[in-house]
């Protein structure tokens, strides 16, 4: 195992919103972190960016699209989007983008509260995989990982990047 | 009765929702939670989630029923799941058609769930044990003996209220306990999440023979039984299960057993009342408490439909995870 620190990568991925925003001109932006992990990294960047809407959060248990071969989650937190979503800009943030699935139920979910202005997608992780077009506009760090192995960042207190082998 | 092996699946998770009575006190938290999850859906500007997209739920009720009917239903169609709703007294029951019969019919359409309310107890198990492997069963109310939802809800509204430490909770459970479902998965609930103290307070008439043997104190005068309670359930007077002078009268009742505002003054001051209604007004307890700042009974009305959500969707889970299995 492999343990990689995250600061550095949270540092550029502040720069770099907050460049895309500006290139944008995207005004008062509001940010959502996917449970769990994308809520902790999303908790930094919020912090980082000064944002002055609240932080939102969402568990896309009921939205995820493998419910009737693996079931509902037995620890579903509530979702959390604190302001108004339409015509708002919105940060979605993620831990890992892996085959995207997870990205396209949180949206479908980002729907359900209202017709946001845009939204924007921040991951720390990129790595392959992806079953569905749909790629980062900001990210931490891009992985090639090897047939077996997988990527798990822990937290939240220090957040820490680990890559597992094979078993 | 053994229904434990019946509602819950080798790897201990909820198949089908029949009684609380053997359900462990992680299961019973797992609704409530997951319940929490779902009860912030109602203030999004869309209030449905996609979960049980493509699935039939069947409103089964052989006995009247508005709250609770509705209620599930909203819950089913707030899961993106499609409806069906039989009143069976007025379709085949009166035409001889058995339980059996009807039951083999719905599932020749395809269903993936019942509701079942009806008289007797047990219908919910008859129809657990009887349906496809693929088909939950839910009980809307059985008889006299059990009304999961109504109770899971009910400890909902508790748990907002006051917190999730059960422990130091004093709760009454005040009015016909005898023939009340409600009273009884409520007493199961409240002492698996282990309530401080469960009392039930009744006239001597209105006392199932079992009552100690339940777990609670009971008590034959209200104020001795609501002094210093945190949380007050009353009972609806079940006039229609009825037989025989065990009342001499509604007036009498209201004078010995009704709740009023004076009378909550011996309770804690910040005491919650809750009722499952219909409220029958001027018997069981007055306006004033029923409307008064303590009384929760519409939010328990509220509360109904996402512990419903949470219920359906975790029976459903199950169900899910054998058919994936199936096919690999």
């Amino acid at each position: 195992m492999t343990q990689t620190p995250v600061e550095p990568l949270l540092a550029q991925m502040a720069g770099d919103l907050s460049a895309l925003l500006q290139r944008r001109g995207v005004e008062d932006p509001a940010m959502v972190g996917i449970h769990t992990g994308g809520v902790w990294v999303a908790r930094e960047l919020h912090r980082a960016l000064g944002l002055e809407q609240p932080l939102g959060s969402l568990d896309i248990t009921f939205y995820r699209d493998d419910f009737t071969r693996i079931g509902l989650h037995p620890q579903v937190k509530p979702s959390d989007i604190p302001f108004q979503v339409d015509d708002r800009h919105i940060i979605l943030v993620d831990d890992v983008l892996h085959t995207g699935r997870t990205i396209r139920a949180a949206m479908n979910e980002i729907f359900d509260y209202g017709r946001p202005a845009s939204v924007i997608l921040a991951v720390l992780v990129e790595r392959g995989g992806r079953e569905l077009p749909i790629e980062a506009d900001v990210v931490g760090t891009r992985l090639k990982l090897k047939l077996g192995e997988h990527v798990k960042l822990t937290g939240p207190e220090p957040l820490v990047l680990e890559i597992h082998e094979a078993a | 009765m053994s229904s434990t092996n019946l509602q819950v699946d080798d790897q201990g998770r909820l198949r089908h929702f029949l009684t609380i009575e053997g359900l462990s006190h992680s299961i019973l938290t797992e609704i409530l939670d997951t319940a929490e999850s779902f009860a912030g859906v109602t203030s999004r500007q869309v209030k449905k989630v996609p979960l049980l997209r493509g699935k039939t739920i069947v409103n089964l009720f052989f006995e009247a029923s508005t709250r609770t009917r509705t209620t599930f239903e909203l819950a089913a169609k707030r899961l993106s799941a499609d409806v069906l709703n039989i009143n069976i007294d007025a379709s085949s029951a009166v035409k001889g058609e058995t339980l059996l019969d009807t039951l083999r019919n719905l599932e020749a359409m395809h269903v993936d769930m019942f509701v079942v309310r009806h008289a007797d107890s047990g219908a919910a198990h008859f129809f657990a044990r009887h349906v496809a492997p693929h088909i939950s069963v839910l009980n809307a109310g059985d008889g006299r003996h059990a009304h999961p939802t109504q109770a899971m809800l009910d400890m909902f509204t508790i748990r907002r209220v006051k917190g999730p430490d059960f422990g130091r909770l004093r709760v009454a459970i005040v009015g016909d306990v005898m023939h009340s479902r409600v009273a009884r998965s409520q007493i199961h609930a409240l002492n698996t999440l282990n309530t401080g103290e469960v009392r039930i307070v009744a006239p001597k008439t209105l006392v199932p023979v079992d009552a100690e043997s339940l777990g609670v104190r009971v008590y034959h005068d209200l104020e001795a039984g609501i002094r210093d309670v945190d949380v007050i359930i009353m009972l609806r007077l079940q006039r229609e299960r009825m037989q025989g002078a065990m009342l001499p009268s509604e007036h009498e009742y209201f004078r010995l057993f009704g709740l009023t505002e004076q009378r909550l003054a011996v309770a804690d001051p910040d005491v919650t009342v809750m009722h499952p209604g219909p409220i029958n007004r001027g018997v069981e307890m007055d306006s004033q408490v029923a409307d008064g700042p303590r009384s929760v009974i519409l939010e328990q009305v509220t509360h109904g439909i996402a512990v419903r959500m949470a219920v359906m969707s975790m029976t459903m889970r199950a169900h899910g995870e054998a058919e994936a299995k199936d096919r690999h």
